[in-house]
């Protein structure tokens, strides 16, 4: 017994104590190490900060680089796949096509009105500013469902701006380094954000779910959420702008409120990083 | 291959391509999510580092692994440090199992891969959860744990056959 416990604890000293050939450090030295970055870093120690945005400025630029034969990859395939639909997403574009042209007029009319009346109650908010960035990297890993982008604080990017894939809402900055910025996307379980859902005019909470869609949560209007139904940020807390288009309801999966985004968040190359004001009324 | 091996910097290049790949899996994680495939993810890096403490712990340095993890954190997003610590205590696990084994048999290995990379994502979603707030979904770690194990097989013969044909080790089994 005495023997067995002797052996193990050589066993654990020498793997922990042991330095190899052409090792400057102990196993269990570097593993002290860890942990003075990692509680340093949690008390948000600046000489930790300091490391940290030297490394996030290299790791993010060379992680761009050593993903491009990924990206090749990644690109042909769905070249290919594109191909593979082509037909079939024509015909269907072309149906589509006659509908929306009918109602983009009526639009037209609705949004001049909507702004119209939105100014009189000063409630209006413009886009204070466009920055046009381009993805580094997109890491869908188990942890967090987040883009880098190529812009810092250099271009004016402060926390919290909205980013947006064309006219869609894809997530917020919630990480800024002077180079680039960390966006987390509104498919992390960790995005929460106010939306409406159309029609019924329903208030609630989009919640990301880790994969790559959302689920409603929190409204006393569940049961009436009809599939199909379109979300819209809603303004609330005055970060995003009312009405950004996010996605659409789908409960034909299971009987939460499933949430497929307009925007495919695994596709995205540039994006818009916007924030907002409220209009000088007039 | 005689002659590859005489070459000088084909032979570093080789010698140093785990190295390589620990940077390259932790720059680029290859996740595969372009394939629509939901049920599919692995931690490349763990069974990179594991194999490689275990059979040739000379292959990669433990300080390059800790720069490694600092990498990780900074890509995935999670507080800096945190992947350091766990590919370390990983490289302990496999160093204790190098101290222990007498006689070495690839099923043992790999039960002492599961056992160590089930305590490390645990340890992992218990900081991240608990300290940090972050919110995991138990499925995703789960699928990730299992497929990290299995293709801990595959990846073992293919690492066994780059070491025994390419490095010319004659410790790789």
């Amino acid at each position: 017994m005495e023997t067995s416990r002797d052996d193990f604890v050589i066993a654990i000293r020498s793997a922990f104590l042991k330095k190899g050939t052409q090792q400057r450090f102990s196993l269990l030295g570097l593993i002290f190490f860890s942990l003075i970055f990692l509680i340093l870093g949690s008390l948000n120690f600046k000489a930790i900060n300091y490391v940290k945005i030297a490394i996030n400025e290299i790791v993010y630029r060379s992680s761009f680089i050593v993903s491009t034969p990924e990206k090749f990859i990644k690109n042909n395939y769905l070249v290919v796949q594109n191909h593979l639909d082509l037909y079939e997403e024509n015909e269907k574009n072309k149906s589509e096509l006659v509908k929306l042209r009918s109602k983009d007029l009526l639009n037209k009319f609705i949004v001049l009105e909507n702004k119209r009346l939105k100014n009189i109650i000063d409630d209006y908010l413009v886009k204070s500013d466009t920055i046009f960035a381009k993805v580094l990297s997109d890491k869908g890993s188990p942890f967090l469902k987040s883009i880098i982008v190529n812009k810092g604080s250099k271009h004016d990017i402060n926390l919290g701006m909205i980013v947006m894939d064309g006219e869609y809402l894809v997530g917020k900055v919630v990480e800024v380094n002077y180079l680039s910025a960390r966006v987390l996307l509104l498919s992390d379980l960790n995005s929460k954000i106010p939306v409406i859902i159309e029609p019924n005019e329903i208030f609630s909470i989009l919640s990301g779910t880790g994969k790559d869609h959302g689920v409603i949560q929190y409204s006393k209007k569940y049961d009436n959420i009809q599939s199909e139904s379109v979300i819209y940020s809603s303004g609330a807390g005055s970060l995003f702008e009312a009405g950004i288009p996010i996605g659409r309801i789908n409960t034909n999966y299971s009987d939460e409120k499933r949430v497929e985004f307009f925007s495919d968040f695994s596709q995205l190359r540039f994006v818009k990083i916007i924030s907002f004001i409220k209009s000088e009324s007039e | 291959m005689t002659e590859l091996r005489n070459k000088k910097f084909i032979k570093k290049l080789l010698s140093g391509m785990p190295l390589i790949l620990l940077f390259v899996s932790v720059l680029n994680d290859y996740n595969f999510n372009f394939l629509d495939l939901k049920y599919f993810s692995f931690n490349f890096s763990y069974i990179l580092i594991f194999y490689y403490s275990l059979k040739k712990s000379e292959g990669l340095g433990y300080t390059y692994i800790f720069i490694a993890g600092l990498f990780n954190d900074v890509v995935v997003g999670t507080p800096i440090g945190l992947s350091s610590l766990m590919y370390l205590i990983l490289c302990g696990a496999a160093a204790y199992l190098r101290n222990i084994t007498l006689r070495p048999s690839l099923v043992k290995d790999c039960i002492f891969f599961l056992i160590t990379i089930l305590i490390i994502n645990s340890l992992l979603f218990i900081t991240l959860n608990l300290i940090y707030n972050f919110e995991l979904d138990y499925f995703d770690q789960i699928i990730n744990i299992v497929h990290t194990f299995l293709l801990y097989f595959l990846f073992s013969n293919l690492f066994d056959f780059f070491e025994n044909h390419f490095v010319g080790n004659i410790h790789a089994r």
